[in-house]
């Protein structure tokens, strides 16, 4: 046992092939490990489903009752499940720094930075663990939308589509989130900066109102933010019948698009966040 | 360790290192130098610079001067090399709770890329050696202190690295969770030829443990060698290795309040 085996493709290291299988396989490990983290502690997801739950009975049970807010032919209930949808989508993946620093306060994340993980592949991984627990927020606000008497879709293809496009916004949110705590580094201000963030993100975006309700400044704000795009797909595929304003492909392209770069960021400033 | 050879290559060579935070020079032009297959310890107060060298040779924090090379490579032009050549366990307490023993050590076997086929016997053979048996099956949240520190230690050691770094190993540890680390680590020691590089104080766990020993204080070395010579260089009759800290170290208190709200925290997990 004297010898340190060769289990390191030490020839792959550094060349941009191997160093391409190593993101994936490890995006894929990082993956698992978020994985069998969530299968420990299922209730977890199904208190998540609380909040958008409420949403949906109160806030949307009163404004369908008061037509205050012009949505074409759509209930006000349709019109605003896809927007409590994206929002708990948001609310799960903005709030998932705050685990980075809680584990760094234990020293796991020292621990991960030490083994031979691509930096982008740790940040993957969580990206894609909160595109889980999106996808399992979509299920359950799913089941409460028919319930309450919402015409969804239930074509398998918009099923998809729209599982998919869950999990880029939770990807996009949660990395957001990730690159804050690498910022700021401790929890407090972290919470600070998570609240401020939310509601311009949540407010300025269509997930409650048509864009055209807001005055031209906020309409400018909700174009460069993502949410906008995310209630947009949302809302053309979850709705029977249900249309995009911007286009599926402009939505799924920004979303991508941002997605992809703040990875990029957060990997470059992951390991800033033990120091 | 029979079988040695006389001619040992150095395994961490540090030359010049600086490290700042700010205005305040945590490690101040260190030079050091260890041999492949010791088991060295880094003494110190708090303070001293320990855990910011241990950063530095583990890659987690760039130098601001100087050099260090861990196996051969350099910890900033060659990270990803080092990475792959060492073990760590963290001063806090890193395995996941919210997953089993196994499960910890499976991921752990995936994230060194160890070949499919060694996983399991080598996880079997580490669960074994460090003495965690049924308990692999447990979440680690129900684990004991020194339970943890063992998982930890088994996680480091399943890519088979050529050093393996500890961070104050027993820190927060009752006596006899301490003594049971110790035996795990003088049996890791036994039966694999590895570099150990530890920091700590307490000088008990130093005699114990150590071939080498080096005193660090205000992030310079002041002394360095087997734990007998350092006791006879103080020219007294039994003199203790106690004594040759505060000799060292001029008796020196360190210890700013975030060390010590970080030990405190560590000992509490621990509980």
């Amino acid at each position: 046992m004297t010898s340190p085996a060769p289990d390191a493709p030490q020839s792959g290291w550094g060349r941009p092939v191997g160093t391409l299988r190593q993101f994936v396989v490890k995006t894929a490990v990082m993956a698992e490990l978020e994985i069998r983290k969530l299968s420990h502690d299922p209730t977890e997801l199904l208190l998540r489903a609380v909040q958008p739950a409420l949403w949906l009975l109160i806030f949307g049970e009163v404004f369908t009752r008061v037509r205050a807010i012009p949505t074409g032919p759509l209930p006000y209930l349709d019109y605003m499940a896809p927007g409590i949808l994206a929002q708990s989508v948001l609310f799960i993946a903005i709030f998932y720094g705050i685990a980075i620093i809680w584990e760094r306060d234990l020293g796991i994340v020292q621990k991960l930075l030490v083994s031979p993980t691509p930096r982008t592949a740790l940040v993957l991984g969580k990206a894609i663990s909160a595109g889980i627990r999106g996808v399992s927020a979509a299920i359950i606000i799913y089941g409460l939308a028919m319930a309450l008497g919402v015409r969804v879709n239930g074509q398998l293809g918009a099923i998809i589509a729209l599982l998919v496009s869950v999990m880029l916004g939770a990807a996009c949110f949660s990395t957001l989130s990730l690159i804050i705590a690498c910022v700021v580094k401790t929890r407090e201000r972290f919470m600070g900066i998570g609240q401020i963030l939310t509601m311009p993100l949540f407010f300025a975006s269509s997930a409650l109102y048509p864009i055209a309700l807001m005055p031209r400044w906020l309409q400018i704000v909700a174009c460069v933010n993502p949410l906008t795009y995310e209630v947009d797909a949302l809302r053309a595929l979850m709705l029977r019948g249900g249309t995009s304003v911007c286009g599926l492909g402009t939505d799924f392209t920004v979303l991508l698009g941002v997605t992809i770069g703040l990875v990029m960021i957060a990997g470059r400033l992951y390991p800033h966040v033990v120091t | 360790m029979n079988g040695e050879s006389d001619q040992r290559m150095a395994i961490v060579e540090i030359e010049s290192l600086k490290r700042s935070f700010g205005s305040t020079v945590a490690v101040d032009a260190l030079n050091l130098s260890i041999d492949a297959g010791d088991v060295f310890g880094l003494l110190g107060p708090n303070g001293a610079g320990k855990t910011t060298t241990i950063k530095i040779l583990t890659t987690l924090l760039r130098p601001t001067a100087g050099q260090a090379r861990v196996a051969g490579y350099d910890v900033v032009r060659q990270a990803g090399e080092v990475r792959r050549a060492i073990g760590y366990v963290p001063q806090l307490l890193s395995a996941d709770g919210s997953l089993t023993g196994y499960e910890n050590l499976l991921m752990f076997t995936k994230l060194y890329d160890v070949p499919r086929n060694d996983r399991s016997p080598r996880i079997a053979h580490a669960v074994t050696l460090m003495g965690l048996g049924e308990a692999a099956g447990k979440l680690v949240r129900t684990y004991s202190g020194g339970m943890i520190r063992r998982l930890e230690i088994a996680q480091s050691m399943l890519h088979r690295p050529q050093v393996l770094f500890l961070d104050e190993p027993t820190v927060g540890l009752d006596p006899s969770a301490r003594r049971t680390v110790w035996e795990y680590v003088t049996r890791l020691r036994r039966t694999h030829e590895m570099t150990i590089f530890l920091t700590t104080h307490l000088m008990e766990e130093a005699e114990r443990l150590c071939t080498t020993i080096a005193i660090m204080h205000r992030g310079r070395l002041v002394a360095r060698g087997t734990p007998a010579r350092l006791k006879a260089s103080l020219q007294r009759q039994d003199a203790t290795l106690d004594d040759v800290f505060i000799h060292y170290t001029d008796g020196m208190e360190g210890g700013s309040y975030h060390d010590v709200s970080r030990a405190r925290r560590t000992a509490k997990r621990l509980g």
